[in-house]
């Protein structure tokens, strides 16, 4: 090899070697990671303690990055421990494991395959409990609004004033289906729903019960109600035995007319279609909460022949009411039956409160929806 | 067809269940009892080891939450009932249960049904970054107006409550044909998952 070949191939490998360092530091620019910054830990807001928020800078190499680690150390102790690990995107976590009063440090990491940079350890926070959520602020003040206007008309009604009360076509078939069962001598079914006593459709239920075995004390027919809840049926039993003593006749209440059959869906369905079957009742009520076997017990009552009166706010089973039952009480209606069939001064003005409560929510919609058309404002921030 | 005992039991027992389409009868009626009595006791079982020892009786035993004594000798007030000289002590639980009830779910109803329905149904200027958004949030503001105003109890349906309540109702059935057609459909489900079964875990007619 000549002099010059020799400066040749020194040449070329030299430009080769400066190839492979350039795309080295290329490659390494590429796949190095840095860390999240500025890691902030404070205790979480507007809960009931137990948990701290963790919040940071997200990393200049976010978009290249599995995740983030989460570590914790709790402060007087070496021992640290990963509380969570999250995509990347994210500048926050809740670490919702900690002692109250306890202090804690933490640091985020940021984890691209086998590679990890840790960023600085937090603040020392201690996570403890709030007496009030603000995030709820307009929960309370619809609650103020709508129990003050609630109040204020049972106290018209208590002083004399007329409460005016429009028809509700199923409530006013009430003293019909039940003259009809006693025409007929048969029974009258009361199916409570399935949920329990804490549900508002359970306690509009109960309130209908007490009105409609009033009416059946009077008439003298038989009362059917099946429980699928224990404590339901201590109450329903408790509602009828009082309605039987205002209707004056607590002698004809039978104590086995209101019984527990079993707290199984299904079960309790195929209990009640076979009572249907069996007793064919003149009349059916279904007031109350239902699931799945609404339709099976409306279509099993509409095949026996039954008047039946149905009354939910179970959105979904609404449908299968409307369809296979005479009369079906809507939602609310529901809730203003009890009033409706008792005509208490005390009862009607509560509905009249609620009505009141429902044009405040319509004039409120159209307020803010004009001023969030016309303006900037952030109205959704008022909730 | 399977020889296993358990799914015969289970095929029969459905069977029995579905006899009732024809009409009530005496097989329907023991697949119906045995229902019944079945799941008292699971349900029986399930409160005993599941609630009652984990949550009342080994807390207690090992000297934990005595207070919970206190809570359940008002919980055994409902067995009270089956003495007449002092069943009005059933009248103290009930009281307890209604009163909790209606306090927790009052202002968890507020939050649900009004406060979170009107963020969702308020119209702002950014509901219209999306044309099909807006026109549609127009619609839903409607229907919601039109809905309550078929709730109003106190007022006859007269003036401008008259439209307004039949378009609320409207509204309102074609919400439930929607949710008609829905559930029914996972009806359909159930009964093919039930039949499917029938034909292919017991008679092996399908694979």
């Amino acid at each position: 090899m000549t002099m010059i070949e020799k400066l040749k191939d020194f040449k070329i490998k030299r430009l080769l070697f400066n190839f492979l360092i350039f795309n080295l530091l290329i490659l390494t620019s590429i796949y190095a990671i840095e860390p999240p910054a500025n890691v902030v830990a404070k205790d979480n807001p507007n809960d009931g303690g137990g948990s701290i928020l963790i919040q940071w800078r997200i990393s200049p190499s976010d978009s290249i990055l599995d995740g983030y680690r989460i570590l914790r150390q709790q402060q007087g102790s070496t021992e640290i421990s990963e509380v969570g690990f999250i995509g990347r995107g994210r500048i926050s976590f809740t670490d919702e494991g900690t002692t109250d009063k306890m202090k804690y440090t933490y640091q985020v990491v940021a984890v691209k395959d086998t590679s990890e940079v840790a960023s600085a350890w937090s603040n020392p926070a201690t996570s403890k409990p709030q007496w009030f959520d603000t995030n709820r602020i307009s929960v309370v003040v619809f609650t103020i609004l709508f129990t003050f206007l609630i109040i204020y008309f049972i106290e018209r009604a208590k002083k004399g004033t007329n409460l005016f009360v429009r028809k509700i076509p199923g409530l006013a078939a009430v003293d019909e289906a039940v003259g009809r069962a006693t025409e007929m001598g048969k029974p009258i079914l009361y199916v409570p729903g399935l949920t329990g006593i804490s549900d508002v459709a359970t306690i509009a239920a109960m309130n209908i019960l007490g009105e409609v075995a009033k009416k059946i004390a009077q008439y003298d027919s038989r009362l059917i109600v099946p429980n699928t809840d224990p404590i339901v049926f201590t109450v329903a039993r408790e509602v009828v035995k009082e309605a039987y003593i205002q209707a004056g006749r607590p002698d004809a209440f039978k104590p086995d007319s209101v019984y527990f059959v079993t707290d199984s869906q299904f079960a309790y369905a195929a209990a009640v279609d076979g009572i249907m079957t069996r007793e064919q009742p003149a009349t059916n009520f279904f007031m109350g909460y239902f699931y799945a076997e609404a339709l099976i017990l409306a279509e099993t009552g509409a095949s026996t022949g039954a008047v039946q009166i149905a009354g939910t706010d179970a959105v979904t089973q609404l449908p299968f009411f409307i369809t296979s039952c005479d009369y079906t009480l809507l939602g609310e209606e529901l809730y203003a039956a009890s009033a409706y069939l008792s005509r208490e001064p005390l009862l009607l003005g509560g509905l009249i409160g609620q009505d009141w409560g429902k044009a405040v929510i319509v004039v409120i919609l159209v307020v803010l929806t004009v001023i969030g058309l016309l303006t900037n404002l952030q109205v959704l921030k008022l909730f | 067809m399977t020889h296993n005992p358990w799914i015969w039991v289970s095929a029969i027992l459905t069977l029995g269940i579905f006899s009732f389409l024809y009409k009530e009868n005496p097989f329907y009626r023991v697949c119906e009892h045995l229902f019944i009595g079945i799941s008292n006791g699971y349900s029986i079982t399930f409160v005993w080891h599941r609630v009652l020892m984990p949550t009342l009786i080994n807390p207690v035993a090992h000297g934990e939450k005595l207070w919970l004594i206190l809570i359940a000798i008002i919980g055994a007030f409902y067995f009270m009932y089956f003495i007449p000289q002092i069943s009005w002590l059933v009248r103290i639980p009930i009281a307890i249960v209604l009163g909790y009830g209606a306090g927790a779910s009052i202002p968890r109803g507020i939050d649900a049904a009004i406060v979170q329905q009107l963020r969702a149904t308020i119209i702002t200027r950014s509901t219209f970054l999306s044309v099909y958004n807006g026109i549609w949030s127009i619609v839903i503001l409607f229907g919601v107006i039109a809905t309550i105003s078929y709730f109003f109890f106190s007022r006859e349906r007269k003036g401008i409550l008259k439209p307004l309540s039949y378009t609320g109702i409207v509204f309102i059935m074609i919400g439930f044909g929607a949710s008609f057609g829905y559930t029914v459909m996972a009806r359909v489900s159930l009964l093919i998952g039930r039949l499917t079964f029938l034909l292919r875990d017991w008679l092996g007619i399908i694979h």
